[in-house]
């Protein structure tokens, strides 16, 4: 809960999928240097709900506002709401860095080629310029000396620091984490978990859905614990992790922390 | 079997037959991919309006054999009054040339909309979500991740079409095409020597899909480089060799 300009504002994101109403109305507001973690067991709605940010999914009810911009939506049959405008909408997400579970690099373009890929062919920016932010980028997260590889041959917490490098050439107002290190070995998590805690030192504004309980203590400004499509529980890492207020987040917390 | 004639048999083939063969082969698979590509992306649309059309395409001419497909052009069209009479309908069509060429072409643009529509839905969905978060929309996407990509699959398929196009050229001889076959059957009619001509021609045939099998089979290594290993390691380095 910083004291930043407000970046991203959510109103009352619901959604269904088939009979299950996975969120019942989720708000939120992040404003610059906020790190948001939001937590809960699976099935929850986490995912979802981060998905519903950028219309990976399509959210049923609900308002999007980036800077107080607002994404115009339009209800679509048996589709819930979708973009109005798909300018507007590529225009957004261009601004909303993603960062997926399973990294999702291009498997036919090398680690430099995916970098240097979104800023050249939406943004427009020129070739050499975007080179080299895309080598300084490699270089902060520390793959510089793999730029001409291809995916895969990357390890899967080297692939996921490219998708971050990645997310941040298009130079985000904010960043959506969407379980960044849940496909990856255990031994790789810590990599691309220094990665994200440096980001947050620099003040960027990140949401992240994680099961990383130390992250989520350590390194947010704020925390949310979702349970069956609604919020649970929400304020500073030090009050939630200490004095939960539910026996949901405690039981939660007891399980994940130890 | 006449050992003898079978020297003079090859070099007819190879002199008269090859050329057309060749021709009708690279000119119907090139019309054939550019029908490809439209008629895969308009299979995948969200639109079953849309999707209509393609498919009744694909319906007839997977449906119907070439031979009829080819027969139905060249000796089909022709009876048509308003084609004879069209300045520039007719000069193509009355050419067996051209007729081989468009039902060769529409036959394998069926065939290849289909191997491409799996290739392009057997793409990881993440890959495209993830040209989605960047910014990235319609055509740029179809450009610069689907199309790529969906070579890279549907190549293996693609290059198996290509060979078939190889063997299904013969068929163009029944209209009067000397290609390879069309030459075998000019001398198996003027020797009566069915073995020799038809043995020469399948050889001629066996060789030209062993080089294309090698040409391919350098494509696809060219287009997988991302699925071998790092470039300085020792197993790279032995496919690529």
């Amino acid at each position: 809960m910083g004291t930043g300009a407000v970046a991203l504002e959510v109103r009352g994101i619901h959604k269904t999928f088939g009979q299950l109403e996975v969120l019942k109305g989720i708000s939120l507001t992040a404003r610059d240097g906020d790190v948001i973690s939001i937590l809960g067991s699976s099935g929850s709605g986490k995912s979802t709900f981060l998905r519903c940010l950028n219309l990976l999914e399509n959210p049923d009810k609900g308002s999007i506002r980036l800077r107080g911009e607002e994404l115009s939506l339009k209800p679509e049959r048996g589709n819930g709401l979708v973009a109005a405008n798909a300018k507007q909408l590529a225009t957004f997400r261009s601004r909303m860095g993603f960062v997926f579970q399973n990294f999702n690099l291009w498997p036919h373009l090398t680690i430099l080629e995916n970098i240097m890929e979104a800023p050249v062919q939406v943004k427009k920016q020129p070739k050499a310029e975007v080179r080299e932010r895309a080598l300084a980028l490699l270089d902060k997260v520390g793959i510089a000396a793999k730029r001409d590889f291809y995916p895969a041959h990357l390890s899967g917490g080297q692939q996921q620091r490219a998708a971050i490098a990645r997310a941040l050439c298009m130079e985000p107002e904010v960043i959506l984490f969407d379980e960044p290190t849940s496909a990856l070995d255990p031994e790789l998590v810590s990599e691309v978990l220094g990665v994200m805690r440096a980001l947050a030192e620099e003040g960027r504004t990140m949401l992240v859905v994680t099961h990383e309980m130390n992250f989520a203590r350590d390194v947010s400004s704020e925390v949310i614990f979702l349970h069956q499509g609604h919020i649970e529980e929400q304020g500073p890492p030090a009050q939630i992790f200490s004095q939960p207020k539910t026996d949901r987040v405690r039981q939660f917390l007891t399980n994940h922390l130890s | 079997m006449n050992v003898d004639l079978i020297p003079g048999f090859l070099f007819k083939m190879l002199t008269e037959g090859l050329p057309t063969t060749m021709a009708l082969v690279a000119l119907s698979v090139s019309i054939g991919f550019f029908l490809a590509v439209p008629t895969a992306l308009l299979r995948v649309s969200h639109n079953p309006a849309v999707r209509v059309l393609p498919y009744a395409y694909i319906f007839f001419f997977r449906g119907t054999p070439l031979l009829i497909q080819i027969a139905l052009v060249y000796y089909g069209l022709s009876t048509l009054e308003w084609i004879r009479g069209s300045e520039f309908l007719w000069p193509i069509l009355r050419e067996p040339f051209w007729c081989a060429i468009i039902a060769l072409s529409l036959n394998t643009g069926a065939y290849s909309g289909e191997i491409l529509r799996g290739a392009i839905q057997a793409i990881p969905r993440g890959e495209v979500e993830a040209a989605r978060a960047h910014g990235m929309h319609g055509w740029l996407i179809v450009r610069r991740i689907l199309l790529p990509r969906a070579f890279q699959i549907g190549l293996p398929a693609y290059g198996n079409e290509i060979i078939l196009m190889v063997k299904g050229s013969a068929l163009t001889s029944t209209i009067t095409l000397l290609d390879i076959t069309g030459v075998a059957r000019n001398l198996y009619a003027r020797y009566y020597t069915p073995m020799e001509a038809f043995v020469t021609a399948g050889v001629i045939y066996l060789v030209l899909v062993f080089l294309l099998t090698r040409l391919l089979r350098w494509v696809e290594g060219r287009l997988s480089r991302h699925l071998l290993g790092p470039p300085e390691t020792e197993l790279a380095q032995d496919r690529a060799s």
